[in-house]
């Protein structure tokens, strides 16, 4: 099946030309899809460089939008500035990347239309974007596994045949070092700390551990991207030896819950999205 | 909107009681927000202070025979003088006619200055309350950053909220050189002994909300702190010169926000309207009550702590105000509000004080919520501070042995070698708080350390503040974040503040004044015969 059995529902799909572009459906597995559904409509499944391309975007989005729901709340008034100038990192590179997926789109949707008015089912983040931060140590794991593998992927594509996607690429990885090394700083000082920010650090491991494995998912070949599936040898590395010196559990790889690249996401996504989206498609149309 | 009697040609808001450079400029008829002026006014009061540094205050008497002073005032009580009895009892006079002096000349307090108890405890609840209303004042925007209506409103959000909480850095240390720590401050703040901003407690109910709150609240709080930033104590005017510029932005994005609304739909016009309806009033009575009601506005000036009285910064907000609701299309709630040309400025109705003074006390709609947050916040965060901790003192190798991993790890290390003194001194001198005069004192929070940043190649590091961390580490990371996120810097140093020697006040002029009257060190001594090149 190579088109979306349903358009998407929202109260500004009808006034978007756009809106059925980007429809992934949770049935299509990647790779099973034809090709050659023509440019600019990027139908069900459409593993091409626009598909890749929103879906780093959305990785980077989800991830900002969580990261910044520490703003007012962080453990300390320093780490509040640090975090959010991650989230200021990682919402400028969604935010490239959203415009560029927009264009290889081809039918006028900017970064916004695209931010702000697909459904939960359109969304191709990884799941361990949107988990819940519950707790500082939940943050700490994500931003450490993530960030190592945004940092080895943008550094990789930095030198992409595609010029947009590799000049995006190079200023993130410089971003993502930075990210790296602050997460890299706190799971030291949680996994080697009091004896409770060890249990918190490594709880947090072990829960966030499972969502690892669809970053290294494999993408079809398109020319210009890097296949996440051979970038897991080079983040285990300096992820295990982190963990081992930081005093931490590396946890067996076991469940490996997936879907999110085909629009298949958690419970928790979709509050995520109400929270993002509301006040855009309360005001269908508006200027802000 | 009706403005009666608004005239065309409307002065500036800066009019001729407000001595200064700023004077000149008049909003003309762009979209006047007053930000240049402002600005204008910032770079006069840092001129103000290169000039205060320039010239190292009145020439020292009376403490020639003062005993030995501790460099490290105590700390944890809120305000006592630092130095008890090091200083004889017959010097006591001359050191208040020696302060007294320096404030009427316009010089400037630094920390380990001789200061009048109540000069310190003034001092200090200014401080702690713009510091508590900096980081209190994040959480009214917060509640909207994760629903704003584009990703670039997301983003600049994101980014003054995050400047609150520099700020909020920027201040508390600004407190610490006054010999408290930022732990003492925080439970004074959490236990509601210490006072923030009421403007803060009430909500945010719409997104129109987060462009009128920094319009109106934002816009209230410039026009204070440009006349602050000519404050008499030293750390407190540099901090302000730096907070002032970066908040610029923010009352501009405010505007910005409603701009857009009031050229958009019905409902964002109505949202707008809204809006500035209700926080119109809470940003009048940011000023505080008028002269007849307030007790310490007086010792505030007479001392220039506070530069100019309440209510004269509140007209001068009212008249910034007016002609910037006009260009948005939207109606302050106030029918007597009109121009008065006799006066020359706008009649206005008072915010209602009495309201005031409950949500001071506590009782505004949004006390007891913003409290909860901050303390729980807190309480959350202990592990984490703690964890911290114990990891910096499992590997105490780390603070000092190995250079920090920066970027530019060959200058890192210079910050081990003995030019970092004089770093200091230069610090001080230009400077910024210098946190370092309070080191020693308890801190149950993380150790303090101080900042230098070299903002290009080519030039040489220079303080730019302080900073509390657990470890070398944390701190090199915690100074990037905190004073180079607007590019301000190339490289850092970071060091702890009780590492640094500084020189004392009272040795000031055996220190300095021998090398006053050796003029022959510089070319200027000599006169060169007519027709002399190249010499």
């Amino acid at each position: 099946m190579n088109e979306p059995t349903a358009p998407p529902a929202g109260p500004d799909a009808a006034g978007d030309p756009g809106a059925r572009g980007f429809a992934v459906r949770g049935s299509v597995e990647p790779g099973s899809v034809a090709r050659g559904s023509g440019a600019g409509s990027l139908l069900a499944g459409e593993p091409g460089l626009p598909g890749y391309v929103l879906g780093l975007g959305d990785d980077a989005l989800v991830a900002a939008q969580r990261v910044a729901e520490w703003c007012a709340r962080a453990p300390q008034l320093e780490e509040d500035v640090a975090l959010a100038n991650i989230a200021l990192d990682l919402l400028g590179q969604a935010r490239a990347l959203l415009s560029y997926a927009g264009e290889l789109e081809g039918l006028g949707r900017d970064e916004d239309a695209l931010a702000y008015t697909r459904d939960e089912r359109d969304f191709r983040n990884v799941q361990l974007v949107e988990l819940p931060d519950r707790d500082f140590a939940v943050t700490v794991a994500k931003m450490l596994f993530f960030g190592v593998y945004q940092h080895l992927l943008y550094t990789a594509l930095s030198s992409s045949a595609d010029a947009r996607l590799a000049g995006i690429a190079a200023k993130a990885a410089k971003e993502t070092a930075y990210h790296t090394d602050h997460a890299v700083t706190w799971t030291l000082r949680l996994g080697d700390g009091t004896a409770e920010s060890h249990r918190r650090m490594q709880a947090a491991v072990d829960e966030v551990w499972p969502f690892t494995h669809e970053l290294f998912e494999p993408f079809p070949p398109v020319p210009g991207t890097v296949d996440p599936a051979g970038l897991r040898g080079a983040w285990l590395e300096p992820v295990e030896r982190v963990l081992r010196e930081a005093t931490l559990r590396r946890p067996e790889d076991g469940w490996a819950p997936t879907g999110g690249r085909r629009g298949t996401h958690t419970e928790a996504f979709g509050h995520l999205l109400a929270e993002l989206q509301y006040v855009h498609r309360a005001h269908p149309g508006a200027r802000w | 909107m009706k403005i009666v009697g608004s005239p065309a040609g409307r002065p500036s808001p800066f009019g001729a009681e407000e001595p200064g450079p700023a004077g000149a400029a008049s909003g003309g008829g762009d979209r006047a927000f007053g930000t240049e002026e402002l600005l204008a006014e910032v770079d006069a009061a840092e001129r103000e202070l290169t000039e205060a540094a320039a010239v190292r205050g009145p020439a020292g008497t009376g403490t020639a025979g003062a005993g030995p002073r501790t460099d490290r005032p105590g700390a944890g009580d809120g305000g006592a003088t630092r130095d008890g009895g090091a200083t004889g009892a017959g010097t006591a006079e001359a050191e208040l006619e020696r302060f007294e002096a320096l404030i009427a000349a316009d010089g400037k307090v630094e920390p380990r200055d001789w200061m009048p108890d109540g000069y310190r405890r003034a001092l200090l609840r200014q401080i702690a309350q713009h510091a508590h209303s900096e980081i209190m004042g994040m959480q009214p925007e917060t509640n909207w950053i994760g629903r704003a209506p584009t990703l670039m409103r997301k983003a600049i959000l994101i980014a003054k909220v995050q400047d609150e909480a520099g700020h909020g850095l920027y201040l508390y240390s600004t407190a610490e050189t006054l010999g408290v720590t930022r732990e003492w401050l925080l439970d004074e703040l959490h236990a509601g002994r210490q006072k923030y901003l009421s403007f803060i407690n009430y909500p945010t109910l719409t997104w129109a909300d987060v462009g009128a709150l920094a319009w109106l609240t934002d816009g209230a709080a410039v026009v204070n702190q440009v006349s602050l930033c000519r404050t008499s104590y030293g750390p407190y005017a540099r901090a302000l010169v730096r907070v002032c510029r970066e908040e610029s932005f923010h009352h501009r994005q405010g505007f910005d926000i409603l701009y857009a609304l009031s050229r958009g739909t019905p409902a964002q016009r109505e949202m707008l309207r809204d809006a500035v309806a209700r926080w119109w009033y809470p940003a009048l009575a940011m000023f505080g009550l008028p002269r007849d009601r307030s007790t310490r506005s007086d010792l505030s000036l007479a001392w220039r702590i506070k530069r100019a009285p309440n209510d004269e910064l509140r007209q001068r907000f009212v008249d910034i105000c007016v002609p910037q609701a006009e260009i948005l299309g939207v109606e302050l709630p106030d029918p007597e509000l009109r121009w008065n040309p006799e006066r020359g400025h706008y009649d206005f109705t008072p915010p209602d004080y009495d309201e005031l003074m409950r949500v001071v006390a506590g009782d505004g709609p949004c006390n007891r919520q913003r409290m909860a947050h901050r303390r729980r916040a807190h309480e959350e965060g202990a592990w984490v501070r703690e964890a911290a901790a114990a990891y910096a003192a499992k590997h105490p190798a780390e603070p000092y042995g190995e250079p920090p991993a920066s970027p530019e790890a060959p200058e890192a290390a210079e910050a081990a070698s003995p030019n970092v003194p004089e770093a200091v001194e230069t610090a001080r001198g230009a400077g910024i708080p210098m946190a370092a005069e309070t080191a020693g004192a308890p801190q149950g929070d993380w150790p303090l350390w101080e900042v230098f940043v070299r903002a290009r190649r080519g030039f040489a590091h220079a303080h730019a503040g302080s900073l509390h961390a657990a470890d070398a580490a944390t701190a090199l990371r915690n100074a990037r974040d905190l004073y180079t996120r607007r590019g301000e810097g190339v490289s850092v140093w970071v060091a702890p503040a009780g590492a640094v020697t500084a020189s004392s006040p009272d040795e000031r002029d055996a220190f300095f004044d021998p090398a006053a009257d050796k003029t022959y060190r510089h070319p200027s001594f000599f006169d060169l015969p007519e027709g002399v090149k190249h010499l």
